[in-house]
């Protein structure tokens, strides 16, 4: 489960300005999330924030049953490897072939070589880069690093997924295909956050939905009740609560 | 848990890029080739003067006034004390100086011919000692009672000086040893910390996905290691014919024989102290550029969440 009560986030702290702002809301385990919002509205920002790529500056997040603020910093790593991450702008390894960088995660994890070879193996066969898995990312399209980064986020079954606009890459057969993904982990069990810009993917799969404006929540329900974009950019956040 | 990203020991951070084979080895050979001439320096100075030591102190020289003047015990002076040299333990030999070596040891201060000038020349004895249980107080005690005014003299004045510039040698070998240690340190150090710029975003995504400091740490030791060794190696190897070129111009102070040396005698000539000291190098330098590294990134990754 995700909990956030009263969490701020501030970059350079104390003279940086509060990207985030007294955020309360929850996310049962195996439930699921639109992240919407216009740019600048602090997605990203949240995001960091529940892959561990920085602490709240105030208030408590907990992850998966840890309480964030408090934990050491070995205990991180552990947690971080239950949590899956389809990054916008891909963020993989260069210098490795597609099938290490899916491997990543399950060899950090201590899996079996064979183990690890079938899964990714597996997960290479599913997002369609089976005859691609000794590619380079450079020698890579922007869809087929972005399957590679969503097969990478996926392989090890985490028990939290984000995305950061995962289907921006994709063409119409593939985005489809990944929000079947999606939903089929999300039905095992899986806790799944979708941050995007796209109202026509949040139409097509309605859901509940959590809308910042400027840093702060402004909408916890129904995507089908949530503020068109263009509103919530231009509303005040105070009266926006 | 896994112990590193791959059982394989593949380079996951592109290390092999971030950290060249090129400059840090040449540089970690420089300080090895510098900390091996440090410690051969330092054991020659020893060796030196240990001959000269066990040189200097096996010898003492006396002195006997009036020596043809009638002892106590009957016979003259001189002889006297030659019969209790002879008979004192752990003297090998006596030999007393013949007038004409008096003479060269004087012709310095007194000329050509020191006896025209009617002086009292004392009788001189030189004594080689074996070692093994003389008491020299013991000695200059009996001479004294029995032949009065009899001095005993031995090097005690050059060994303590001789002493004191060895230890001095030494030290500065130890100094330099310590420079080189700590400029290696710093090497690494450096290199380290360009290798970590060079691969962030790599490490960023790794630590991300859930890699331990241990992990990234190990991974960044592992590749200054070997570099480290590789170019302490190199350094050792290089130091060799220096290292033999100078036993080599040494030989004749330690032997006493001007006759070159083999290459095998070369290399029986080194102490086996300075061959296992100069075997130590590399794994020694290994050693700090394992620790280095580890606490370089481990320091690093602090700032990290």
């Amino acid at each position: 489960m995700v909990k956030l009560e009263g969490v701020a986030l501030r970059y350079g702290w104390p003279s940086g300005g509060a990207v985030l702002h007294d955020l309360n809301f929850a996310i049962a385990e195996g439930g699921f999330r639109w992240l919407l919002g216009p740019s600048g509205a602090g997605k990203t920002s949240l995001l960091r924030l529940l892959t561990l790529a920085v602490r709240p500056t105030s208030g408590r997040l907990n992850l998966l049953g840890v309480a964030v603020e408090r934990a050491r910093r070995a205990e991180l790593p552990l947690l971080r490897r239950r949590i899956g991450t389809v990054f916008q702008d891909f963020r993989l390894l260069p210098h490795l072939s597609a099938f290490d960088n899916v491997a990543l995660p399950l060899r950090l994890a201590g899996r079996p070589e064979g183990q690890v070879r079938a899964d990714v193996s597996e997960m290479l066969r599913w997002v369609g880069l089976t005859s691609r898995a000794e590619a380079l990312p450079p020698e890579l399209s922007g869809g087929e690093q972005q399957r590679v980064a969503i097969a990478r986020a996926v392989v090890a079954r985490p028990a939290l997924l984000l995305a950061d606009e995962p289907t921006g890459n994709l063409d119409d057969v593939q985005a489809e295909r990944l929000m079947q993904l999606l939903r089929e982990l999300n039905r095992l069990g899986t806790t799944v956050v979708v941050a995007t810009h796209s109202t026509a993917l949040v139409q097509r799969y309605p859901g509940r939905a959590l809308v910042l404006a400027q840093g702060r929540l402004v909408h916890d329900g129904d995507s089908g009740e949530a503020p068109p974009p263009e509103a919530v950019s231009q509303h005040p956040p105070d009266a926006a609560r | 848990m896994a112990r590193s990203l791959r059982p394989s020991g593949a380079d996951d951070l592109g290390l092999r890029r971030a950290l060249s084979d090129r400059l840090l080895p040449l540089l970690v050979a420089a300080m090895t080739f510098l900390a091996a001439l440090a410690l051969a320096g330092s054991m020659a100075a020893e060796g030196l003067a240990e001959h000269w030591r066990s040189g200097a102190a096996s010898m003492l020289t006396v002195q006997v006034p009036s020596p043809e003047a009638g002892a106590a015990g009957g016979g003259s002076r001189a002889d006297t004390v030659a019969h209790i040299l002879a008979a004192t333990p752990g003297i090998e030999s006596s030999h007393r100086l013949s007038a004409d070596d008096i003479a060269a040891l004087l012709k310095p201060w007194l000329g050509e011919n020191p006896a025209s000038l009617a002086l009292p020349l004392p009788a001189m004895f030189e004594v080689r000692l074996n070692g093994a249980e003389f008491d020299a107080g013991g000695l200059a005690a009996r001479l004294s009672q029995a032949v009065p005014g009899t001095l005993v003299e031995r090097n005690g004045a050059w060994l303590a000086r001789l002493a004191d510039l060895v230890r001095s040698l030494r030290g500065c070998a130890a100094l330099a040893l310590l420079v080189v240690v700590f400029i290696a340190a710093a090497m690494v150090s450096l290199a380290t910390r360009a290798g970590l710029a060079w691969r962030r975003d790599a490490i960023e995504i790794v630590h991300g996905l859930g890699a331990t400091d241990g992990m990234i740490a190990g991974l960044f030791a592992m590749r200054i290691t070997l570099l480290v060794l590789g170019g302490a190696l190199l350094g050792l190897v290089v130091s060799m014919p220096v290292l033999l070129g100078l036993t080599s111009l040494a030989a004749p102070f330690g032997s006493g024989s001007a006759e070159p040396l083999t290459p095998a005698e070369l290399l029986r000539a080194l102490p086996p102290m300075l061959w296992t000291q100069l075997a130590s190098l590399p794994p020694i330098a290994a050693a700090i550029g394992w620790v280095t590294a580890q606490a370089t990134v481990r320091r690093w990754l602090g700032k990290l969440p």
